[in-house]
């Protein structure tokens, strides 16, 4: 039963170093690298990022419960993130306010990086200025940072809910959105096919 | 003169729903054999972390440092997961640029604004990401991604967050990209 390895050791790094190959040649060959067709979530003509992120969440979260179900892998020991609400909310805002100006996040603006994408690679040397500048100043936010941690908590708890009912919603909410999302793209490129 | 060369052109992009089922699964191999699923920041953050270690010890190794407990106990911020992981990421992408001739030093920016633009705005907005990516404990793919993955309530949130602010920023900054 999994998990097999500790993500520290020898193996589980060597994983790593697998799962990284196969996470940026599939951010690569869907469309990624392209910080002009990820902003096209914000404007409607290129719905790629939700639909590959959506389909990724659902896949990997019905796989994961799955897993469970046969056996397979223990989700009580996998690492589940933390939920601090003040700084989870604010970091939140601050990536989508950089993300529509930068128009890359860290994984994407990797593997833009990787074909030549100068924007990418500036985008990146942008990024470590901001872990620089979080660090340096980080005794000003340091109790912010550490309030309010509510533990692992899972969504359908938060929510009051059974798992499978909030995965099920969460299932035909992807969909729905796939659908609107189809649409809305079809309009705006007729509508700048015009000018 | 130009160079009269045929070059092959740039290969179509997988569909979307193909490249997202085979994420899935990547985050779900990676939790069943790592305990931990995909990461992007971390790697960043850490290799800051070694350079403060070797430059300015005395900051990073004591509690005024955000880093504090990469490099505790003369622990080497790099000997860590998310730093193989961030190099399979800049490999994997090399690979499949190479295979379907993507290849190419570029700064891409749209028509309506100039290059000079580009290059500042991507410098601010990853900026802004790497102090959001501290905040949320993890940006877009170790936070958002993972956090939905095993239905975390923060992962949610990180995502509602990441992705309302764009939207509600976005009229603000339409003239970088449309």
């Amino acid at each position: 039963m999994g998990p097999l390895f500790n993500a520290g050791e020898p193996w589980g790094l060597v994983t790593a170093l697998v799962i990284g190959i196969a996470f940026g040649y599939i951010l690569e060959s869907a469309g990624f690298s392209s910080s002009r067709k990820l902003a096209g979530i914000f404007y409607g003509y290129d719905f790629v990022v939700l639909q590959v992120f959506f389909t990724a969440a659902i896949t990997a979260a019905l796989g994961l419960v799955f897993f469970d179900y046969f056996g397979w892998l223990d989700l009580s020991a996998i690492w589940v993130n933390r939920f601090y609400v003040g700084s989870t909310i604010v970091g939140g805002a601050i990536m989508g306010l950089g993300f529509i100006i930068g128009g890359f996040c860290p994984g994407t603006s990797a593997c833009a990086a990787a074909i030549g994408k100068i924007d990418a690679m500036l985008f990146l040397g942008g990024f470590i200025i901001g872990v620089i500048i979080f660090d340096a100043f980080y005794p000003l936010y340091e109790g912010f940072y550490k309030a309010d941690n509510l533990g692992p908590v899972k969504i359908y708890e938060s929510l009051g809910m059974d798992r499978e009912v909030f995965l099920l919603i969460f299932v035909v909410f992807a969909i729905f959105a796939f659908w609107a999302t189809a649409v809305i793209q079809k309009k705006v490129s007729e509508k700048s096919n015009k000018y | 003169m130009e160079e009269v060369k045929i070059q092959n052109p740039p290969k179509k992009y997988m569909n979307p729903y193909l490249a997202g089922v085979l994420l899935g699964i990547v985050i779900i191999l990676s939790f069943y054999f790592t305990r931990e699923g995909l990461g992007a920041s971390g790697a960043f953050k850490r290799g800051v972390a070694k350079v403060e270690q070797i430059i300015i010890p005395s900051h990073v190794e004591s509690e005024k440092s955000a880093f504090y407990h990469y490099v505790k106990n003369g622990k080497d911020p790099l000997d860590n997961r998310l730093v193989y992981m961030i190099i399979g990421v800049f490999i994997g992408g090399f690979l499949s640029g190479a295979i379907n001739n993507r290849l190419k030093l570029k700064l891409e920016h749209s028509p309506k604004i100039t290059s000079k633009k580009r290059a500042i705005a991507a410098v601010i907005g990853g900026a802004l990401f790497g102090i959001g990516s501290a905040f949320g404990r993890g940006c877009t793919s170790g936070a958002g991604l993972d956090g939905m993955a095993v239905l975390a309530t923060s992962g949610f949130v990180v995502v509602a967050m990441i992705f309302g602010a764009g939207y509600i920023f976005a009229w603000f900054f339409r003239k970088l990209w449309i």
